[in-house]
């Protein structure tokens, strides 16, 4: 099978450019150099020099809070945030066997908002914090519950439970129910201009004002499930042969759509709940490291994280520095910066299909 | 042999005349009349609905000009232009999404991928927020970016060059990335005005079809009369290209070329569904799909898949019409609601 992958990838591809092996080593040690250098950068001018001793400990005590409260735990979510976007979309367009697969898709991105929204609601009823630190905790409770019952709805009424997979059925399940209930968080943001406002900014995805309280939960989440994605890529890589000759293999298609499934909840319900719904990250980070190292899920799963939160770390600190004092959402930075670069590699590379 | 109707080996029928005849089935001409004679109802129905209600005999005579006073003005005055509004938007979107989803082979691929709608958003929300522009100068420089948006990226996607195979894929790559640049310029501005303003926005994000008059439903209802019968037109050579470029070209499909007017007439339809209304959501997407699974798949039910789109928007819209006051659910919304359940209860039957 590595064989006949190899060959397959040799064919459309021809001479690869780089060795997935550079590729790799490159990847996992911008990653911490990036996290790192985010340290220095941000609103707040501070010299290296003391945002070292921050870090060990001493100095300005509003320097340490600065470093050590708001950069540290923030590049930490950047990193988490990457990897689960970069997982996530890499499984959905393995699953779904649909290259525009992304966690917008499978509904992930509407059930976090839809509960979001509605925990919002019952909230300012019940008197629960919406906005400061306690709100941004309270939303990622209620993100990560919606997109994990929304995912669950799309999962089962796409069929992934059933003999015979469908990626065409579970592809169309999760638009249709991303859909349904975007539909219902556009009606009660309208008929609630109070809510509308609290929302919006939670509905762009940023990394601004979450502390470690948000990130230790999103590392609890995230970081299994992408080992154990990581170690699916054979699998992944005989079901990409389709169904039967999948099956001949040894990857039991319906098995691999419900371990996938849960691993797709976990990772892109954890980025969502930890962010704000980010769109784009999950879908060019698969897309771009494909059209590189080829179509072998065992590179194309790791490095897709890598990538991933590359992107994520870089928009982050850009957004942090472009119009100060304000800052430019995550979100909003990824998709300027990364849609041109995408557009133009898509123009440049005969990319591979799914 | 009749003139009419003949029957191919295949079981598919051959109706019309001459160049112009259709390949169908029984199947699909009992689902156009289904269709057809619900949107009758429906539209009767819509008709006499509001705060006067009207017979559907009431209705008739005054759409006949033999009606009383009142029930001329409410009914040529203000419903009908507004079923038609309906009925020609949900039309125009329905092909707009087949022709898009048949040139991407990708259910996904409707007009909203490509970019148009977001780019279409942009031109909206600049103008309500930076000049405060009325409803006219909003609708245009909604269609006015959602087309530059649209050239930008066809010309990006190399279409017009002749790139041959997998054109329509990159044409999906490029949109989407076009599609989350301009979505993220949308966020921008969102995020940045004053609470008053972004709601005004976002109540033209959701599209709506109250108070539309003549003026707004004449421009859509022509574009639709000319781009059907090219649609309806181009079905034949739509599904060659199923089969891949190269099989369609050594049947005698101009790919290229066909591949341009098709991209051409999706996007003006799109362009006038949204001058009318705004942006509506689902119905590019739903109305292909569910045709083709009340159908049978094949070739695509063109004409079953425009009659569909206005049947669901109508119906939407008398949906919204009927809500109470205190719900404010424009028919954009519903079109969501009511479609997106339909889909998922059609896809858990397991239609397949």
């Amino acid at each position: 099978m590595t064989q006949a992958l190899r060959a397959a990838s040799a064919s459309a591809h021809g001479r690869r450019r780089w060795s997935r092996r550079g590729v790799t080593v490159t990847l996992a040690v911008a990653v911490p150099l990036l996290a790192f250098a985010t340290l220095f950068v941000g609103g707040q001018t501070l010299s290296p020099a003391d945002v070292m001793s921050a870090l060990a400990g001493d100095g300005h005590p509003e320097t340490v809070l600065v470093v050590r409260e708001l950069r540290a735990p923030r590049a930490l979510l950047g990193i988490l945030v990457g990897l689960g976007l970069g997982v996530a979309g890499t499984l959905m367009q393995a699953l779904t066997r649909n290259p525009l697969a992304e966690p917008g898709i499978l509904g992930i991105n509407a059930g976090a908002a839809a509960a979001v929204v509605t925990g919002m609601m019952a909230g300012s009823v019940a008197g629960a914090p919406v906005t400061g630190a306690a709100g941004t905790y309270l939303s990622f409770v209620y993100a990560f519950a919606g997109a994990a019952a929304a995912s669950l709805v799309v999962l089962v009424l796409g069929g992934a439970f059933r003999e015979g997979t469908d990626p065409v059925r579970l592809t169309l399940a999760g638009a249709a129910c991303a859909i349904v209930l975007g539909a219902y968080t556009h009606a009660m943001t309208l008929n609630q201009p109070d809510l509308f406002q609290a929302f919006v900014h939670w509905g762009v995805g940023s990394l601004q004002g979450r502390g470690m309280d948000v990130v230790w939960p999103a590392a609890t989440i995230i970081l299994p499930a992408a080992v154990v994605a990581c170690l699916a890529g054979r699998r992944l890589n005989a079901l990409a042969l389709g169904s039967e000759m999948g099956r001949a293999l040894g990857a039991d298609p319906r098995r691999l759509a419900v371990v996938g499934g849960v691993l797709v909840v976990a990772l892109a319900g954890g980025a969502t709940a930890a962010a704000g719904p980010i769109s784009f990250v999950g879908l060019a980070a698969p897309l771009a490291v494909r059209a590189v190292v080829g179509p072998d899920y065992r590179w194309v799963v790791p490095l897709s994280a890598l990538t991933a939160a590359i992107i994520v770390l870089f928009a982050d600190a850009l957004g942090r520095v472009v119009t100060p004092p304000l800052e430019v959402e995550t979100g909003v930075v990824a998709a300027l910066i990364g849609a041109p670069v995408f557009i133009a590699m898509v123009r440049r590379r005969r990319w591979a299909r799914l | 042999m009749g003139p009419a109707v003949n029957r191919p080996v295949d079981g598919s029928l051959l109706v019309g005349l001459g160049p112009l005849r259709v390949r169908t089935s029984r199947r699909r001409i009992v689902l156009s009349s289904v269709l057809a004679a619900g949107l009758v109802v429906i539209g009767l129905v819509a008709m006499g609905t509001g705060t006067i209600r009207f017979s559907p005999a009431e209705i008739v005579e005054a759409l006949a000009g033999r009606g009383s006073y009142a029930a001329e003005r409410v009914v040529l005055g203000i419903r009908a232009p507004r079923l038609l509004a309906g009925i020609a938007v949900g039309a125009c979107l329905g092909l707009s999404g087949a022709v898009f989803q048949n040139l991407t082979g990708n259910p996904l691929g409707s007009p909203d991928v490509i970019g148009f709608v977001t780019g279409a958003a942009t031109g909206a929300i600049a103008s309500i927020i930076v000049f405060s522009a009325g409803p006219v100068v909003v609708a245009l420089a909604a269609v006015g970016s959602g087309l530059a948006t649209a050239v930008v990226v066809v010309a990006l996607s190399g279409m017009a060059g002749g790139s041959g195979a997998g054109g329509g894929y990159r044409l999906v790559l490029v949109g989407i990335g076009a599609a989350a640049f301009l979505g993220a310029l949308n966020d921008l501005m969102m995020t940045r005005v004053s609470g008053e303003i972004s709601v005004g926005a976002q109540q033209w994000l959701v599209g709506s079809l109250s108070s539309r008059e003549w003026t707004v439903v004449w421009p859509c209802l022509v574009v639709l009369a000319i781009g059907l019968p090219v649609v309806l037109a181009l079905g034949r050579r739509m599904t060659a290209m199923q089969l891949g470029d190269d099989v369609a070209a050594q049947v005698g499909v101009p790919v290229v070329a066909t591949r341009l007017a098709l991209t051409a007439v999706g996007v003006v339809l799109v362009a006038a569904a949204t001058a009318a209304t705004g942006p509506i959501s689902f119905v590019a997407l739903a109305a292909p799909q569910i045709t083709w699974r009340l159908a049978g798949r094949g070739r695509p039910a063109l004409l079953g898949t425009a009659l569909l789109g206005s049947v669901l928007l109508v119906t939407a819209d008398l949906v919204s019409q009927l809500l109470p006051d205190a719900v404010n659910l424009p028919v954009g919304l519903v079109t969501g609601l009511l479609g997106g359940v339909y889909l998922l209860v059609l896809l858990s039957r397991g239609a397949r």
